[in-house]
């Protein structure tokens, strides 16, 4: 499927683009900004042997490439230092919120790619009609909203004003479940606005995305062929259009991951869902920097891979690349 | 730029090209629609302040001043301090387009020159200068937005300084794309085999056929880089003192507005950041579609 030559080049650019990533972090968070003693003391007030105590202990005194040396060493561990405010481990921290990150964005994913491309068929299979401008005024309308605030808004009007969901957490405190069902049910009503918020704010651009290159294919000769054929408009559309332009909406979602990833942070927060993206805003508050720093790193390392796997679906999927 | 380039709009036939452009902007509905919030944004921005001027130490008196409906008194109600939202909304607005225009000529002018010289000299300058665009391109741009705003501090430069140098990868993409096919061209041939510098070529000749490209793109990152802000400021990062709409909704949400259902405070601002970045957006769609040859050959 794949030729060892190109499989060998990617694995190097990744690798390189890791390593890139790596020291990026490193050089952000430890080299630009003033003294990090301060930041774990919170005080500029330290005698002058409790601060060398701590340079010592934190390997401070030595030269930046051993410090750098020591973070690959403790990353390679999945060690991510230790958080200023929780006082434990950031790995265990993250360990615990991660989990909750990934079943919002892929409950979120499945909707916005399923209506997204399904709302973007639609239009193009009306193009020039007042359904497509309207879908696409209502993509380009929705592309514009702010995440947070459409959050903030949907709290309001269906939280706050009718009482039809809940709008913050993951889980009803206190609860006590009966059942293992009853627990779902609470679960899904806390996920349910979060959701819905990313898919409304992130669905625009898969729907301009299907559509256009829908649009496209839909011009091409071998489509008159089927309809000379007199197969039916569905059977056109669906199997001989469709098939062709799902390629550019595979690109689309290398750059939906990095998008949906900010995305994460503002419902996180509007929604105090308890997961990275809430982690990040706590942290930004509390200035927790080792915490800030594997949050960045994570997702910088998620959404490369993200990248890295569309690139090699694209190979499965068309042959023309393949060939070149 | 040459010194002897003659401005666009005095050359022959430029204004004609300026007019017929205009008319098909002006011709296609969303570009009719995008113009429209566009000038009434700019009228808010200009406007606005002058004639409704915010106080922001003009606080309440007591609670019964705090998150009040609006009144007679305060048309779209009182914050959580017992300030205007009214006011404070029309003075958040000059905020955060200050900070998408400037942020955005950050990103066009390095995106451009990357894009430029990427583009006209192949090998060893266009393949480093494209490995480092794309590893800003696969960076996830929030999260290196916050790292980098909790870092740096709070102000209005530093917002524009992070939102400007994450925002440039995209633009030198297309940049340099343009770039490679027109240096091809046969005028560019031409005009080199007459002796013509790479400076005087790039500046002359190629950068006024890529200005048009430019000018879409940037139109569209504005809107992006207005995101950003309010983003940013709603995340807490905003600079406290010079108040968006970002930082408006940041301190709505901080006191709690939302649960008390007080939405003359979280609404007006969030409404202005979406007519701007609407306007913008469907500005640029409009324009990329006239003046980016890929799509206009496509009909």
């Amino acid at each position: 499927m794949f030729r060892a030559g190109y499989l060998a080049r990617k694995a190097g650019q990744l690798a390189l683009t890791l390593f890139a990533v790596v020291t990026f972090n490193f050089v952000l968070f430890r080299v630009l900004p003033g003294d990090p003693l301060q930041l774990i003391a919170r005080s500029g007030h330290l005698p002058p042997e409790a601060v060398a105590r701590l340079r010592a202990l934190f390997g401070l005194d030595r030269p930046l490439l051993v410090q750098f040396w020591y973070y690959l060493r403790n990353l390679s561990h999945a060690q991510f230092g230790f958080s200023f405010t929780y006082r434990r481990p950031v790995s265990s921290i993250l360990a615990e919120r991660m989990t909750n990150t990934i079943i919002l964005l892929g409950a979120a994913t499945v909707f916005i790619v399923l209506l997204g491309v399904g709302l973007g068929v639609f239009a193009a299979a009306r193009r020039g009609s007042r359904a497509d401008s309207g879908t696409v005024v209502t993509a380009l309308v929705f592309w514009s909203l702010p995440t947070f605030w459409t959050g903030m808004i949907l709290v309001f009007l269906l939280g706050v004003w009718l009482h039809a969901f809940p709008i913050s957490g993951i889980t009803t405190p206190g609860a006590v479940y009966s059942s293992w069902f009853d627990q779902t049910g609470d679960v899904v009503s806390h996920i349910f606005l979060p959701t819905v918020t990313l898919a409304l704010v992130d669905i625009g651009q898969f729907i301009l995305i299907t559509r256009s290159s829908l649009v496209d294919v839909l011009t091409e000769d071998f489509i008159l062929t089927a309809k000379a054929k007199g197969l039916s408009r569905r059977n056109v559309v669906w199997r001989h259009g469709v098939r062709n332009a799902l390629l550019p909406v595979i690109t689309a979602s290398a750059l939906y991951i990095s998008l949906v990833v900010g995305g994460a942070i503002q419902v996180e927060t509007v929604f105090s869902w308890p997961g990275i993206g809430r982690l990040i805003y706590d942290a930004v508050l509390r200035r927790d920097y080792p915490i800030l720093e594997a949050c960045f790193l994570i997702f910088a390392v998620t959404v490369i891979l993200a990248n890295l796997a569309s690139d090699l679906l694209y190979q499965v999927l068309d042959p023309r690349v393949r060939e070149a | 730029m040459a010194t002897k380039q003659i401005p666009l709009a005095d050359r022959p036939g430029a204004r004609a090209a300026l007019r017929r452009n205009w008319d098909l902007i002006w011709s296609d509905g969303l570009g009719r629609l995008g113009v429209i919030l566009l000038g009434v944004v700019a009228v808010i921005a200009i406007f606005g302040p002058m004639l409704f001027p915010f106080d922001p130490k003009a606080v309440g008196r007591s609670a019964a001043d705090i998150l009040q409906p609006p009144s007679a008194q305060h048309w779209l109600g009182t914050d959580e301090l017992g300030r205007d939202v009214f006011r404070a909304a029309l003075a958040g607005s000059r905020i955060s387009l200050l900070v998408g225009l400037l942020a955005t000529a950050i990103s066009i002018l390095v995106g451009a020159v990357i894009g430029l010289v990427a583009g006209y000299y192949p090998g060893w300058p266009d393949s480093v200068l494209m490995r480092v665009t794309d590893f800003f391109l696969v960076m996830p741009t929030l999260p290196l937005v916050i790292a980098l705003a909790a870092l740096f501090g709070q102000s209005l430069g530093i917002i524009i300084l992070v939102i400007g140098l994450t925002g440039w990868p995209s633009t030198a993409r297309i940049v340099r794309s343009q770039v490679l096919s027109l240096r091809e061209r046969q005028f560019v041939v031409r005009i080199r085999s007459l002796g013509a510098s790479d400076l005087r070529i790039v500046g002359s000749h190629i950068l006024p056929n890529v200005l048009p490209l430019i000018f879409a793109n940037t139109v569209l990152v504005i809107a992006g880089s207005i995101l950003s802000e309010a983003t940013l400021a709603f995340l807490g990062l905003g600079d406290p003192v010079h108040v968006s709409w970002g930082t408006m909704l940041h301190f709505a949400f901080v006191s709690g507005a939302t649960g008390r259902g007080a939405w003359w405070y979280f609404l007006p601002p969030g409404f202005g950041i979406v007519l701007v970045v609407l306007g913008f957006t469907l500005f640029g769609h409009t324009l990329d579609r006239i003046l980016n040859p890929r799509l206009r050959e496509r009909g």
